[in-house]
């Protein structure tokens, strides 16, 4: 089970709920064994992106193709074994332990009359060790704090054993030591063994202290692209979520770092 | 790089293994009371029989025609209907709150009992039918009310909370039609369409039971096998899809398989209440593990209706219906789900 390198792409995308489209004729290329984070203010559709890459929406215009070919035309536990997504607001059943929670993730791996086999073992082992959950394995999900909880659905995930791995907004929730420490996770999962991960962020300084690549977003359209150090700028930031601010560099990571400019501060 | 590479040594956590141990041995467990009481109901009556000459009348190796005639000809329809009647409102129970995430949502409150009792009653007081009319009246009643909930619900894909609410809908306005058609009707009518909906397994018919033996046998192992969905869906949508199920297709295959279920064992025994509802949460207290309950659950359902008839008919001085017994046990369960689910916060 060699995990292979996989090119996600869009075309001329849009994508919508039924009524008006919240992302709007856009082209993007995932950039193949990097960390992607796509950040814009509320309601920009950056999620809806994210869940489009994903077939959980289909275009109403164009199409994503992955590996070239349409991904609506490919069998959908096909692409699950390539694409994993961690949703913003996954449910644990009652009851259900961290191993069990994180087993789930290899379904597409599993066939209707496949019994659990010693690879599903392998991969739930490794899942939890990366994750550091290994400890938790026999835990309730229940008796989780919200960082270890979050960390086993990143476990569930990395279950999958995908190449891609997206996130959508994975730091909500978690104090400021957990988003740290979780965005620390996903780039060792990133180095180590060369997952493209693609995470909807909404902390600026965050994403551009540990994205390769930003994908900028307003009102459903893609305004910058790159890497952080070379696309974010105050104009940039000023455009996106209409605040004055002033980017200087990071003290830690010489990375772009956002300071707002409030009304009492100007 | 390979799994196989990374890790040397073998699992450090036995977990699983356990757990799957617990969940066979569960089952085994319930399997062993629903036989238990299975013979017992075919033991007990104004002539009391030993179990090893109930089993080995129904096995056919001893040659009794007293025997016979009471196992096979009196008891064993009654028998065999409680066990189907459990088998398929257990497992339908659990389809619907696991795949409407919500305990409350058991068959018996989002109206499909309700589409089955109001079509019953129609065809009993306005239609003066007989008994294999009326079931399979109630049949289309249900299937009638299921189709109607899963339309109206319909918005580009179903929410469990919105099936739920338009559910209730339906049910109340199914049980308001069968006040008013209960109200206009004569006594003698009535009293008939009542004893329908009160809901005993001592009422079903020769043919009826054939029909929901034959429809368990088809769809039980299907909905075994389909509960493989179920594990995922449970996770939400969004986690469904990205897993690779597609979760209309399979919402729509598992409701169907658990209304018509449901629809059948009404059809053959009336709306025996509170055994979809109660199965399930019994079943999942019991396994622990998270694990699938969808034949524990089942087992629980046949269990109940099995029981509620043996102390319905004989452990209290007046016979009373299964549908008393099992609302008796079900309601005070349903006033403490009601006062405890939304404080788990996924009561919708």
């Amino acid at each position: 089970m060699t995990r292979e390198t996989h090119q996600l792409q869009a075309r001329d995308v849009s994508f919508g709920y039924g009524g008006a489209d919240i992302v709007k004729h856009q082209d993007v290329d995932i950039p193949t064994g990097r960390v992607t984070a796509i950040v814009g203010p509320n309601g920009c559709g950056k999620s809806t992106l994210l869940r489009g890459l994903v077939r959980l929406l289909k275009p109403t215009s164009g199409e994503v193709l992955l590996d070239d070919e349409s991904i609506q035309g490919l069998r959908s536990v096909d692409v699950a074994k390539v694409i994993g997504l961690l949703p913003q607001n996954p449910v644990a059943p009652d009851g259900i332990t961290v191993a069990d929670l994180v087993g789930r993730g290899r379904y597409p791996h599993q066939g209707w009359f496949r019994q659990w086999t010693s690879e599903d073992d392998l991969a739930v082992e490794q899942a939890l060790r990366v994750t550091n959950t290994t400890d938790l394995a026999d835990r309730t999900i229940a008796e989780l704090s919200g960082g270890q909880r979050q960390r086993v659905w990143i476990a569930m995930t990395l279950a999958q054993n995908t190449d891609l791995v997206l996130l959508d907004e994975p730091t909500t929730f978690l104090d400021i030591h957990h988003q740290v420490e979780l965005l620390d996770l996903l780039v060792d999962l990133n180095r180590g063994s060369a997952r493209t991960i693609v995470m909807v962020l909404h902390d600026l300084n965050l994403a551009c202290r540990y994205a390769d690549h930003l994908i900028a977003m307003k009102e459903g359209v893609i305004v910058g692209e790159g890497a952080p150090d070379e696309i974010v700028t105050a104009e940039l930031v000023t455009k996106v979520f209409e605040l004055e601010c002033q980017v200087v560099p990071d003290p830690v990571s010489r990375t772009p770092m956002i300071v707002p400019l409030g009304r009492h501060h100007r | 790089m390979t799994l196989t590479e990374t890790i040397e040594t073998t699992s450090p956590f036995t977990g699983r293994r356990e757990r799957r141990r617990r969940e066979t041995a569960v089952t085994v467990v319930l399997l062993a009371l629903t036989a238990t009481l299975f013979i017992a109901t075919m033991m007990i009556g104004s002539y009391w029989l030993k179990p090893w000459e109930v089993v080995a009348s129904l096995l056919g190796i001893a040659d009794d025609p007293s025997v016979d005639f009471i196992v096979r000809d009196l008891r064993l329809p009654l028998a065999a209907s409680g066990l189907a009647v459990g088998l398929a409102l257990g497992t339908a129970g659990i389809v619907f709150q696991k795949l409407l995430a919500n305990p409350l949502a058991s068959p018996d409150f989002v109206g499909i009992s309700q589409g089955a009792g109001v079509a019953a009653v129609l065809s009993i007081i306005l239609l003066h039918l007989g008994a294999v009319a009326v079931s399979f009246a109630a049949l289309g009643g249900a299937l009638v009310a299921g189709a109607l909930i899963y339309a109206l619900a319909w918005r580009g894909g179903i929410t469990g909370y919105r099936f739920i609410l338009i559910g209730i809908g339906v049910s109340e306005f199914c049980v308001a039609l069968t006040g008013y058609v209960l109200a206009r009707a004569e006594l003698f009518d009535a009293r008939e369409a009542m004893t329908w909906l009160v809901g005993s397994i001592g009422q079903t018919g020769a043919l009826q039971l054939r029909i929901l033996l034959g429809a368990l046998i088809v769809l039980l192992p299907t909905a075994v096998v389909l509960g493989r969905w179920l594990s995922v869906l449970e996770l939400g949508d969004d986690a469904a899809s990205a897993l690779g199920v597609r979760v209309e297709v399979a919402r729509v295959s598992l409701l169907a398989v658990a209304i018509v279920l449901v629809a059948l064992a009404t059809a053959a025994a009336g709306p025996v209440s509170f055994v979809a509802l109660i199965s399930g949460p019994i079943a999942i207290r019991i396994v622990r593990t998270g694990g699938p309950v969808l034949l524990p659950s089942a087992l629980i359902g046949a269990s109940l209706v099995l029981g509620a008839d043996l102390i319905g008919s004989h452990l209290l001085p007046v016979t009373l219906p299964t549908g008393v017994i099992t609302g008796a046990v079900g309601a005070p369960y349903l006033i403490w789900l009601l006062a405890t689910v939304n404080r788990e916060g996924r009561g919708g």
